[in-house]
């Protein structure tokens, strides 16, 4: 099996005044040139999953394995080479990027990874134009910029350093409304294109359903629904993903008010359907 | 297991109550004396009983500053020019006294984020009865009883113990339908509801857009609903105005403008919503 990203079995818990397990017993994987979006409410677990693929989680149990290696745990030291095409985009770009060094430079970071690896170089002024940014913006600081352009400039950074594996955490939602769906759009293109994996985070569900090969849906911590992303969305198996897709209000102008659950979170969608999972 | 979802008419609206708050070429600017930026740049719109008139447009258009202004909450150096009539009472320039009547009386207001517009160290039923007693001379027996109904009607569990409780006690839903119950407490005529559901998830959004309509409906609120989402305007909208710089480049029934929009950046938005025809081109 030649999967680049394989979860297995991972428990995430944060350790307070209780114990909370954020992420409990989930697997998944993920192929080269494989868009699998990762869906679920807040507080599901989502971003704890996102960030252990990364390294920036320790996992409590299981592992995540890249490339048949574990990934390790992100210290203050430098990554190890064969770890930097795993790449991250977060959620907002202003605590991403470094408002002291220009946008050029940050995206020659980027580049110098990937030569580090052996990779190809690049100029930033390349990557600037794939994620439809004019070339200018090289010389700017990151506080020059408009938050679409922030957004982007990240990507480009993130895309720069030649990712197998890129993952990003609600890398929309800071947008306006008009630029998510290229942006979105955008990534999958750019992701395919290098045939890099892309997990794609993001409570957009009518977003996501236009990118993602894969759709995994996340509630309380654990997979309740996973597989090709049309049958998800066409035939639903899970309570909890009827709930959520019905709930989707469909910019018709029609004026139908979507489905509403009779309670916040009804019993059953804790239940565990096993024929819902990896669904082909 | 779920409420019903019927498609509700636009048609038959009672009219001849005519409009409840009228908009009459608003500018704002906000800024010192000498670069004051024009942040709104006169508009017009009507608020009529029972209806929903939805406000959409982009982060910076100048939607969430005109519900702003509304109440009189921008800051003060804003300078704000046209009218805003509240049946006849002209709110620009209100003195600050009979503002305060006004606001969470007759117009009331809910904002995006429920977890900082509830107070997080008073009690949910301080938070309900405080302005009820102040505007309706109720006693506290009155505004307790009159908090449980309607943390009843918001659909919040167990009312009485609600009233006991913290807000960060509450879930994100819970703590917006809390909201609402403190916004229709004194039974205004006018609601202000800026991105109420942009901070829930999915599922809870639909709960509360229900309730949204039906408040409208049954006490013949005059609703303001900002948000930048097409889906839930779509859903609960009856006229749509379409913000863009500080100005209304286009204003409609909710059909018209999503059947037959006139204005290029009306056919913009809704191009650029994902499934839309066109969608794929534009993005190339």
């Amino acid at each position: 099996m030649s999967e680049l990203l394989e979860v297995s079995d991972l428990v995430i818990e944060y350790h307070g005044t209780s114990i909370v397990r954020a992420v409990d017993e989930v697997s998944m994987t993920i192929a080269p040139g494989e868009v699998v979006a990762l869906v679920g409410e807040s507080g599901c677990g989502k971003s704890s999953l996102a960030r252990a693929v990364v390294g920036m989680e320790k996992p409590r149990t299981g592992s995540v394995s890249y490339r048949g290696s574990d990934v390790p745990f992100l210290g203050v030291r430098r990554r190890k080479a064969q770890f930097t095409s795993i790449q991250m985009v977060f959620q907002d770009p202003n605590s991403s990027l470094n408002p002291r060094v220009r946008v050029g430079q940050q995206i020659s970071e980027g580049i110098r990874a990937a030569v580090e690896r052996g990779d190809e170089g690049s100029q930033p002024e390349e990557w600037l134009e794939r994620v439809g940014l004019p070339t200018e913006m090289a010389s700017r600081y990151s506080h020059e910029l408009s938050g679409g352009q922030r957004q982007r400039v990240a990507i480009a950074r993130a895309l720069a350093a030649r990712p197998a594996l890129l993952v990003a955490d609600e890398p929309i939602s800071a947008l306006d409304a008009s630029s998510q769906a290229s942006v979105a759009n955008m990534m999958r293109r750019l992701a395919f294109d290098a045939g890099a994996g892309l997990l794609f985070i993001s409570h957009d569900l009518a977003i996501v359903r236009l990118i993602a090969d894969r759709t995994v849906v996340m509630y309380r911590g654990k997979i309740v629904e996973s597989g090709v992303s049309d049958l998800i969305w066409n035939d639903p198996m899970h309570p909890y993903t009827r709930a959520l897709i019905s709930a989707i209000p469909e910019p018709d102008g029609k004026g139908n008010l979507p489905a509403a659950p009779a309670a916040e979170a009804p019993e059953e969608w804790r239940s565990s359907i096993p024929e819902a999972l990896d669904r082909v | 297991m779920s409420e019903t979802t019927t498609p509700h008419s636009a048609d038959d609206v009672n009219t001849a109550a005519g409009p409840m708050l009228t908009i009459d070429n608003l500018t704002i600017g906000i800024g010192p004396r000498n670069k004051v930026k024009s942040i709104v740049k006169g508009i017009s719109l009507t608020l009529s009983p029972g209806r929903v008139q939805g406000l959409a447009g982009e982060s910076g258009s100048g939607k969430t500053v005109t519900s702003l202004a509304i109440l009189g909450l921008l800051p003060s150096n804003a300078v704000v020019g046209g009218s805003i009539r509240l049946g006849e009472t002209e709110l620009v320039g209100l003195p600050r006294r009979q503002l305060n009547d006004i606001r969470g009386r007759r117009i009331a207001m809910i904002f995006q984020d429920p977890s900082s517009s509830l107070h997080p160290q008073l009690m949910v039923g301080t938070q309900l009865t405080d302005h009820v007693k102040r505007h309706l001379k109720y006693s506290g027996k009155q505004a307790r009883a009159h908090a449980i109904k309607l943390l009843d009607r918001v659909r919040v569990p167990n009312p009485e113990e609600a009233l006991t409780r913290y807000p960060h006690q509450f879930s994100g839903g819970q703590r917006q339908r809390i909201a609402i119950a403190i916004a229709l407490a004194c039974d205004p005529v006018v609601l202000l509801a800026d991105e109420p559901t942009t901070a829930l998830d999915v599922t809870v959004q639909a709960g509360i857009l229900h309730l949204l309509r039906d408040l409208a409906d049954e006490r013949q609120l005059a609703l303001l609903l900002v948000t930048h989402d097409l889906g839930v305007m779509s859903a609960i909208a009856d006229d749509i105005a379409v913000m863009r710089h500080g100005e209304v480049v286009e204003s409609n029934s909710r059909q018209e403008i999503f059947s037959h929009p006139q204005h290029a950046y009306t056919r913009e938005l809704l191009a650029s919503l994902p499934g839309a025809a066109g969608f794929q081109e534009a993005t190339e």
